[in-house]
């Protein structure tokens, strides 16, 4: 029956997507966090996602392939008080850029909700098949 | 008269299998909203039931209508047969080259489901039909 396959495809996309959930949450928690004594940042991260053949024709599932560093310049402060000052007086916070992190969350969660919707479609499916001839 | 109940239920059972097939296509454009490059597939339903239901020979019909369709599609074999699997062109274009349109692929995938129950529902009924003609009149 081809349409258990929808659980693998449906399945694997929920789980990419909450990976995705997953690295914007960490990276809204390191959004303010400055340099540390290597002088280095917290780098945003964004996952990369590539389609997944599932054996069977037609049945394309999603995988995260790999999660890159965002290598833009972090965001510097003149603050000559804070501890994490540099010489000249700067502060080198993360480069996460906020916004750009809400939306994404917002687009991960509506994607995620949509499989979720496909998966109860494909099960309420099935289960009608299953009394097939019975009513 | 035995050949003709199965051949009834035959063409239904086709559309059914076609009907969770496309479901299936549907679910992986879904599921591939966000994937860059992705292009979304759809099925020529009334031309891959044509072919299901026209030929009987060789396995499933409605399995090799769906493989003679599948390969034309890159990385699934040669270039052959007919193509009842189409790239649905993007109502958008989209910079990451991603043609998948939530919007239609959700109504899709509504309507394939409403139509998978409405076949359900003929086989069912064809089943209760033929159990009712097969019953003698004293079980009522």
């Amino acid at each position: 029956m081809s349409m258990f396959k929808i659980f693998d495809v449906s399945g694997s996309a929920v789980s990419a997507q909450s990976q995705r959930l997953n690295v914007v949450a960490s990276n809204l928690a390191n959004a303010d966090t400055v340099a540390g004594p290597d002088g280095k940042a917290y780098r945003a991260r964004h996952v990369v996602f590539q389609t997944e053949l599932m054996g069977e024709m037609g049945a394309a599932g999603v995988r995260v392939s790999s999660v890159g560093e965002d290598h833009t310049a972090g965001r510097r402060v003149h603050d000559p008080q804070h501890p994490g000052a540099d010489a000249e007086g700067y502060v080198t916070y993360s480069n996460v850029n906020t916004v750009e992190e809400m939306v994404n969350m917002i687009s991960a969660s509506r994607s995620y909700q949509n499989n979720l919707e496909v998966m109860n479609a494909a099960k309420s499916l099935l289960l009608k098949t299953l009394q097939m001839g019975q009513s | 008269m035995i050949n003709r109940l199965g051949d009834s239920l035959d063409f239904q059972s086709q559309a059914l299998m076609l009907r969770s097939e496309r479901q299936r296509l549907l679910a992986s454009n879904i599921a591939n909203a966000d994937t860059p490059g992705y292009v979304a597939r759809d099925m020529d339903f009334a031309a891959a039931l044509r072919e299901a239901t026209g030929t009987a020979s060789l396995g499933t019909p409605a399995m090799r209508a769906l493989r003679a369709s599948l390969s034309t599609l890159p990385g699934h074999g040669g270039a052959a047969g007919d193509a009842h699997l189409r790239y649905a062109a993007a109502s958008q274009s989209n910079l990451d080259g991603n043609s998948v349109d939530m919007d239609r692929e959700r109504a899709s995938f509504a309507d394939n489901s409403l139509r998978y129950e409405a076949t359900l529902r003929f086989i069912n009924g064809h089943v209760r039909t033929m159990l009712d003609a097969m019953k003698s009149h004293q079980q009522g």
